[in-house]
């Protein structure tokens, strides 16, 4: 099999290719002179299979800002392993030189300054040319779709999905598997899913009342690539029920179902399948675990924590792949399939640099396309930020600040409470929020902003519940969003602890005070899972509040202390 | 007001059934164990338990056992205020010793599976299951 000597050697050559321009020079002319597409999409095509992995995409159809995580804690046997490595430490981890164009696609650190050098990242248009590109080079290289494809724009809430079904129709993807596209709500999805032209899969998708595979979404599909025969098994998102509202698809269930997916590989294996892949909505952590327990999958394509790994990680004889976020992303990974095993892989992390990557002239059609007929709502100015305005990170972004506090303010609360999602592009300084920005970081199927009273009591469940479903250290049971964003309370979060022991010091901001347990507290907040939940739209209570200052301007928080880490 | 009144305290009723359950004490739990194996030593394994690792809804929790060779089954809730939960019973003409059933579970716990065999002795099995009150997924 292939030494982990081998793989650094690959991502060293990319990491030595894209450093060239170094630190310090940073004028946009400067970095797109040295940087190129074909620098870019570079890839000695190896063996005689490629696979071509996007997930999260979060309908994403334009180049945005994505700065990624400051704070990524791991916790059990996680601690201090990818991707629970963030800035500095990742950049030595991997030898991406300071400044460097991996270092801005990779890593938070000088993110508003690298960003005016490289620009923005993704848009569909750029990802179309660098499956073209593959394509080109390989044929009938798979392209594979992790989900959270359906859900997270303006035009995706206003269409149901419709605008990612066509425009992913376009760029003709093999397979897909689903977490948010659920919240479209069963009917939509089935419809949606039982129309497409390429593979809809998920081992762990269940009809919930007889607790039996569901007869909508395979398990897996056969590939024949390259003279070899490909199993792809779809494992969708696991915690659907529990982290998104149940109501609206109760026939399904979910669950990790490790003991059906190890059948599912003995299965295809049985079937003749020469190379498993999974495409998995697991997220890395359970995905690692995973890899440690069922035998015979040779490649997992991981989604649902957004993390972008530029190698894989293995595991036994099992090589995870992870491949970011709002096509942030493409990854290519060749594998060669040889007497009916893989005798060999070869990856690429291929960042989509906006600006270096030309677009695709009919994908960016397609996409002006959907947008067209909302593009007076979408490109509307609702107000300024003077802030970087980004979400990702376990505890707080600045987006969320924003949030919590046009919750406070235009909800007339003493707390608010934002979901710990990871999905939303970040803003630079100095520029306009438009309708879209603000869409893009709350849409969804379920966003009443509700107001209720909580006692403190309550409300240190709540925290401490959320806490678990990040900080377990058992992996299996994790849900893979970050903790519940809070305004207008602080509070001290010990991660080492186990679940009831880990939240303390809940300090009311706007007094000082302790939160007494007893005492009621009025909170605001959004996306509950419950249903029957009222209140205006988040993102309707977001442009009131954007509107209302003209320009915003997010102080760092400091009301969160992490310790145990 | 987004929430009514009765859905608030709805809401706050489950809280607190989630914080003030008494934990009980191993005793209730071990008399049901000691009510079925009168006392014998219990090995682990022999049995495969399955259960979600979290409860997708703590009111109904499938779960499912397979037990080659028991003469009979009991499957124990270790968080429930009463922890007892069903014991199966296996004649000699069973094809096989397995059973699927749905349970409810008041709080994160283990469910434990003891299984009789036919020359008296006992196996066991054991899934921690996590009952959340769930939102905030990534």
């Amino acid at each position: 099999m292939i030494s982990r000597r081998d793989f650094l050697q690959v991502s060293m050559a990319a990491a030595a290719l894209l450093g060239s321009s170094g630190f310090g020079n940073w004028a946009r002319l400067a970095a797109r002179q040295a940087l190129t597409q074909d620098q870019l999409l570079a890839f000695e095509t190896f063996g005689n299979v490629s696979l071509i992995h996007v997930t999260d995409i979060h309908a994403q159809l334009k180049p945005i800002w994505f700065r990624e995580p400051e704070v990524n804690l791991g916790v059990g046997e996680n601690r201090g392993q990818v991707p629970h490595i963030t800035g500095a430490a990742f950049r030595r981890l991997y030898g991406i030189e300071d400044g460097s164009p991996l270092a801005y696609a990779l890593t938070h650190d000088d993110f508003v300054a690298l960003g005016r050098a490289y620009g923005r990242v993704g848009g569909l248009d750029r990802v179309a040319t660098v499956v073209n590109a593959i394509r080109a080079e390989r044929p009938d290289a798979l392209l594979l779709d992790g989900g959270d494809t359906w859900h997270g724009s303006y035009t995706c809430h206003h269409t149901a999905g419709q605008d990612m079904v066509n425009v992913m129709n376009a760029l003709k993807p093999d397979a897909m598997t689903f977490h948010w596209e659920f919240t479209l709500g069963s009917e939509r999805v089935r419809a949606l899913a039982g129309e497409l032209p390429y593979a809809a899969l998920g081992q762990n998708i269940f009809d919930a009342e007889w607790d039996e595979p569901s007869e909508d979404f395979k398990p897996y599909a056969f590939f024949e690539r390259g003279g070899a025969k490909v199993a792809v098994i779809g494992q969708a998102f696991p915690y659907m029920p529990i982290a998104n509202p149940r109501w609206m698809f109760p026939e399904y269930s979910f669950g990790i179902r490790e003991s059906n997916m190890q059948a599912m590989v003995d299965e295809a294996r049985a079937q003749g399948a020469e190379l498993v892949v999974v495409l998995s909505h697991n997220g890395f952590d359970v995905d690692r675990k995973m890899a440690g327990r069922v035998q015979g999958i040779d490649v997992i394509l991981s989604g649902h924590t957004h993390d972008a790994l530029p190698e894989p990680v293995q595991v036994g004889q099992t090589y995870i792949i992870a491949s970011g976020s709002n096509g942030k992303f493409v990854s290519r990974v060749d594998v060669d399939v040889r007497d009916g095993r893989m005798m060999g892989l070869k990856h690429k992390l291929i960042p989509v640099f906006a600006d270096v990557i030309a677009p695709d002239p009919a994908m960016s059609a397609l996409i002006d396309e959907q947008r067209a007929p909302f593009r007076a709502q979408l490109e509307e100015v609702i107000g300024r930020t003077e802030s970087l305005l980004y979400r990702r990170g376990n505890f707080n972004g600045t987006w969320d600040d924003l949030i919590c506090q046009a919750l406070l303010e235009e909800r007339e609360a003493d707390i608010a409470l934002s979901p710990g999602v990871r999905w939303g592009p970040s803003l630079m300084p100095g520029e306009d929020i438009t309708r879209e920005a603000i869409f893009n970081v709350t849409a969804m199927t379920y966003g009443q902003a509700y107001r209720t009273e909580m006692t403190g009591e309550f409300l240190k469940i709540v925290l401490e519940d959320v806490g678990d479903n990040l900080f377990n250290p058992d992996p299996y049971y994790q849900q893979g969003g970050d903790m519940v964003r809070v305004g207008g309370m602080g509070f001290r979060i010990d991660i080492s602890k186990p679940q009831g022991q880990r939240i303390s010091e809940m300090t009311l901001l706007k007094t000082g005070e302790p939160i007494d347990p007893a005492k009621s507290y009025v909170v605001a907040g959004w996306a509950s899972v419950n249903k029957g939940t009222e209140g205006p739209m988040i993102w309707d209570v977001v442009e009131r509040h954007v509107r209302r200052k003209g320009v915003v301007e997010v102080p760092p928080n400091r009301s969160v202390k992490v310790v145990g880490a | 007001m987004e929430f009514t009144r009765r859905e608030t305290l709805a809401i706050g009723a489950g809280a607190a059934a989630l914080a003030v359950l008494p934990i009980r004490g191993m005793a209730s739990v071990d008399e049901e164990i000691a009510d079925f194996t009168g006392g014998a030593e219990v090995v682990e394994g022999g049995v495969t338990l399955t259960a979600p690792e979290i409860a997708e809804n703590g009111n109904t929790v499938p779960i499912s056992f397979d037990a080659p060779g028991a003469v009979a089954v009991r499957i124990i809730a270790t968080g429930n205020p009463s922890p007892k939960v069903a014991t199966v019973n296996f004649g000699p003409l069973a094809g096989n010793q397995s059973c699927a059933l749905r349970i409810r579970l008041a709080r994160t716990q283990d469910v434990l599976a003891i299984a009789k065999m036919a020359d008296g002795s006992f196996k066991s099995a054991k899934v921690a299951v996590k009952v959340t009150i769930g939102g905030c997924g990534g």
